[in-house]
């Protein structure tokens, strides 16, 4: 696959094994600024894993990880995390003894201790809950909600830290057809704000309204890249999710 | 040659030894989740019986190893595994750490309790005075043989039991997992009875061989086994074959510091705690874990405190102690003075433990530092030694917590407590040494050191009325600096570090930084409350300041409740004045207070919010009817005021003391019955129940299911569709 000179996010070629099993198998893919890049396949095919990967949480066994030109392959999460890098995670991992509004503060905070951008957290934070919607609930406590608001309380978490590349592992799942509606509108807007966004998802109806291009994982390896007409049309797409047509 | 053969069988026989031990270790780790702390003390509890039947009562060998091997321990075993281990499933780390500990403290005060300390009980081995086996170079006893002999049968035996035997592998499968296991038609609960039998009977063997070299002492015996949990973190506590090879690496190694150490003052401690070095230095060598993300749904429930709470817990606290020290004689001040000094120490943990989950079992001997500091720096009364208490005990919390970090949960808490035993069996004990000739360092002077009392604005503080007020203000304002940390930045962060290391990651939060900062300011609360201590006690030694202290100390703030500061009280209130009090109203009671912190570990170490979080809701209405506090405050004036003209004499003022607030509790539940509802949990705080939780933690209602199929999403339509 060409590289995007653009890309803020490069993968080239990663590869995981856990054991003998290959979890990813030379996976490559770029996120662009102002794009939606959709990543889908069945469960298990390893989006999760590549996700860890990104950030840091699981060293590949071979290939590189670039966030914009620099080689981030050796260091660790929080450093990807300080150049930029945001995740959201598919088994949520929320501050469970916290509210909505701390939890997004301790983001909000993190980033005022390292960052030279200093502005006021309060402000920062309370913009944030305005944005995802959540003003109602921003004093229960996270392990109170429903998973849909679990979800974009860590959207909101990912954005305290200013992001430039978003990776989202299934983002809408848990949220009824209204969430998910004003969900895909922020998620537009984010892009349009300039962030590279790495969208995870099985709800094939955002993923084709949003995203600009799409990969399809299968068994690590990536089976498919296109615009979301290509992917829809594409047989290999079709096989990995339906089954091979008898014969 | 023949030196070096003949501490190869010493250290081999030490190494069957803890293969035995640590092999029993890994079976109930493996099949149950739970590490058992207080494994080794099952063994020393066998040991004691054997020695009851076969010596005391003239039973004859193989009877009395019948009894104990393959009656008494596997049904021991049994009733742990029904009794307490099964309700710990799916608790949080904390939780099935402190009820092993207290198991711990428990079984120490129950061989206590039956077997007086202080009598001489002879433990011969076995064969004892049969002529040793000649083996040409060097010669093997008759106890080492049959040690070595039974270990390698051990092997062997589980081998063959976890490969061949239906049941065996059963055991297998449930650790792989659980569930999956019932589903496939075994029966869990019989297969994890059944490895607590089986790895009891394992520690009452090892437990057996090993008495008699260092001889029936209850809780030394216990800690001693710490060498097979070395062992049994060689195999990751999972793997048998790699706990026998680490047993033998563990063994040999002792054997040979035995053989090899020079003979020397500085040395001596060296040897007896390293076992704990050992475990210490296998921890750091295990490899790095993976971050991880939440691992059990705790259920939690630490409320913010506010300003106001906590001043006024702290001014309330500030009174008492005043009103105590003008009351109470000089020897009861000694006695029940200790609760603030030590209530510091248990402090410390709370942002720690609670706030942070970075269990540590060795505050004491944070504290134990912070004393030699007040002791040698504090010569002459210096208030600033306080100061350099808490810097110095902070820096050695750093230096502790840098090796420390790459371990959580169960091998942090096995660390910290391999920490506090390299402290309290070497390092206090060394003698004045100095290094590279640059400076001297001196801390207990291989015995106890006198310390001064606190001199400033010109008073000597040396009465232990005003030592009693000095600590109970230090409480009070380090408990008002635990609040502010909860509720500011740091709260929030280690808070957020105790759900998901992963989310804090790659948020960009720098991990090594913030758990070196909570330890470091842990470890300095412990060191001002040590220093404290010390003042109080006039002469401190290196017994002040042992591992068994630590976890009494940590169980029970668990069972008080780690996240809030009144968990810390509770702690050092039912340790230094309930346990005190109990004693000198019923003397009779004094052989069996040493069984309370443990029972009360067991009992209620499960409610992950502690007991003081149910008090502060009896309290609620009396909070909220201000008319009836202010009555409550004046009658407990009144009662004082008489007491200090000698109206009325102590025990009538501390009956007095414990009926105001009960008699207004009352009179508040009367006058505002609403505030009883809401602290019974009924009314607005209905909504603080997660939903999920609805119906479990409190009854169901019909609200609920309306408000459960509004979440879901569910239309009217969809609900008469589904109707």
């Amino acid at each position: 696959m060409s590289a995007d000179t653009n890309a803020l996010l490069s993968v080239h070629d990663v590869t995981v094994r856990f054991g003998g099993n290959v979890a990813l198998d030379e996976v490559s893919l770029d996120a662009v600024p102002g794009c939606v890049t959709g990543l889908i396949g069945p469960n298990g095919a390893g989006k999760t894993t590549l996700f860890n990967a990104i950030t840091g949480l699981l060293p590949p066994d071979a290939g590189r990880v670039l966030l914009g030109k620099r080689d981030v392959t050796k260091i660790g999460p929080t450093r990807r995390a300080r150049l930029g890098l945001a995740r959201t995670f598919q088994r949520l991992e929320l501050f469970s003894l916290l509210s909505v509004r701390e939890n997004i503060r301790v983001a909000a905070d993190i980033r005022r201790g390292w960052s030279r951008d200093k502005a006021n957290p309060t402000e920062v934070v309370e913009s944030i809950i305005d944005r995802i919607g959540l003003s109602d609930v921003a004093d229960a406590r996270v392990d109170a909600l429903p998973t849909g608001q679990c979800r974009l309380v860590e959207l909101g978490r990912c954005l305290a830290t200013r992001p430039q590349v978003l990776l989202l592992d299934e983002p809408a799942s848990g949220q009824n057809e209204t969430e998910t509606a004003a969900f895909a509108e922020l998620l537009v807007e984010l892009a349009h704000e300039g962030i590279a966004v790495v969208l995870v998802e099985h709800d094939v109806h955002l993923v084709m309204n949003v995203c600009q291009t799409v990969h399809v994982l299968d068994f690590g390896r990536i089976i498919a890249t296109g615009t979301p007409e290509e992917i829809q049309q594409n047989e290999a797409v079709l096989t990995a999710y339906l089954g091979s047509v008898a014969t | 040659m023949d030196k070096f053969l003949t501490f190869t069988i010493v250290g081999l026989t030490l190494a069957a030894i803890y293969a035995i031990i640590a092999s029993g270790l890994v079976l109930t780790y493996t099949t149950t989740g739970i590490f058992n702390f207080a494994h080794g003390a099952a063994g020393m509890l066998a040991a004691f019986t054997y020695w009851q039947l076969r010596y005391d009562w003239g039973w004859s060998a193989p009877i009395a190893l019948f009894v104990v091997l393959l009656v008494l321990a596997p049904l021991f075993g049994v009733l742990l595994e029904t009794v307490i281990m099964r309700g710990l499933q799916g608790t949080t780390e904390t939780v099935k750490l402190v009820v092993s500990i207290s198991l711990l403290l428990f079984m120490i005060g129950l061989a206590q309790l039956i077997w007086r300390p202080g009598v001489s009980r002879p433990m011969p081995s076995f064969f004892e005075g049969r002529t040793p086996i000649d083996l040409g170079p060097t010669t093997i006893t008759w106890h080492q043989a049959i040690t070595i002999a039974v270990a390698i049968a051990v092997a062997i035996g589980l081998r063959i039991f976890l490969t061949r035997a239906r049941i065996g592998i059963a055991m297998r499968a449930a650790v792989d997992d659980r569930s999956l296991t019932m589903l496939n038609g075994a029966r869990p609960n019989r297969v994890s009875m059944l490895a607590w039998a089986l790895g009891t009977s394992l520690a009452a063997l090892g437990g057996i061989l090993i008495a008699p070299g260092p001889g029936l002492e209850a809780a030394s015996l216990s800690l001693l086994i710490v060498s097979a949990y070395a062992a049994a973190v060689f195999g990751r506590l999972r793997s048998l074959p790699m706990t026998f090879v680490g047993a033998i690496v563990v063994g040999l190694a002792e054997g040979y510091l035995a053989g090899y150490l020079p003979q020397n003052q500085y040395l001596t401690g060296f040897r007896i705690a390293s076992p704990a070095i050992i475990l210490f230095i296998v921890l750091l060598v295990l490899p790095n874990p993976r971050l991880r993300g939440r691992m059990t749904r705790s259920r939690e429930f630490f409320p913010m405190p506010t300003i106001t709470g906590g001043l006024g817990f702290a001014l309330t606290l500030v009174v008492a102690a005043v009103m105590l020290a003008t009351t109470l004689s000089d020897a009861d001040l000694i006695t029940y003075g200790r609760v603030f000094p030590i209530g510091i120490v248990a402090l410390s943990l709370v942002p720690l433990a609670g706030f942070a989950g970075q269990i540590s079992l060795c505050q004491l001997s944070f504290a134990g530092i912070g004393a030699i500091v007040m002791a040698h720096l504090g010569a002459g009364g210096d208030p600033l030694a306080l100061v350099w208490a808490v810097l110095i005990a902070a820096a050695v919390g750093a230096v502790v917590a840098l090796p420390a970090l790459r371990l959580s949960g169960i091998y942090l808490a096995l660390g910290t407590a391999a920490f506090a035993v390299i402290l309290d069996r070497w390092v206090f004990n060394l003698p004045r040494f100095e290094v590279f000739g640059l400076f001297e360092v001196n801390l207990f002077a291989g015995g106890s050191v006198a310390v001064d009392p606190i001199r400033a604005f010109g008073t000597e503080f040396d009465d232990p009325a005003s030592q009693m007020i000095i600590a109970a203000v230090a409480f009070a304002l380090v408990a008002l600096l635990v609040v502010w940390i909860r509720r500011g930045r740091l709260g929030r962060r280690l808070l957020a570090m105790k759900d998901s290391e992963a989310a804090c990651a790659t948020l960009g939060l720098n991990l090594l930084r913030t758990k070196l900062t909570v330890f470091a300011l842990s470890a300095g609360i412990a060191g001002l409350g040590g220093a404290l201590y010390a003042t109080q006690l006039t002469s401190v030694q290196p017994g002040n300041f042992e591992l068994v202290q630590s976890l009494q100390v940590f169980a029970l703030t668990v069972v008080g409740g780690i996240g809030a500061v009144g968990g810390a009280l509770f702690a050092a209130v039912s340790l230094y004045a309930f346990l005190p009090l109990l004693t000198t109203l019923w003397p009779a009671t004094v052989r069996w207070v040493g069984l309370l912190p443990g029972a009360t570990g067991i009992g209620l170490g499960r409610n992950p919010n502690g007991a003081v979080h149910e008090i502060r809701q009896g309290f609620l209405p009396l909070l909220a009817a201000r008319a009836v506090l202010t009555v409550m405050c004046v009658a407990v004036t009144g009662a004082y005021v008489l007491r200090l003209l000698d109206f009325i004499d102590n025990w009538t003022f501390v009956v007095l003391l414990i009926a105001c607030p009960v008699i207004a509790t009352i009179a508040a539940g009367l006058a505002k019955p609403r505030a009883v509802e809401v602290a019974a949990g009924h009314g607005a705080e209905l909504h603080d129940v997660p939903v999920e939780w609805r119906g479990i933690d409190r009854p169901w209602t019909e609200a609920d299911a309306e408000e459960l199929d509004r979440r879901l999403g569910l239309s009217e339509v969809e609900l008469r569709g589904v109707g």
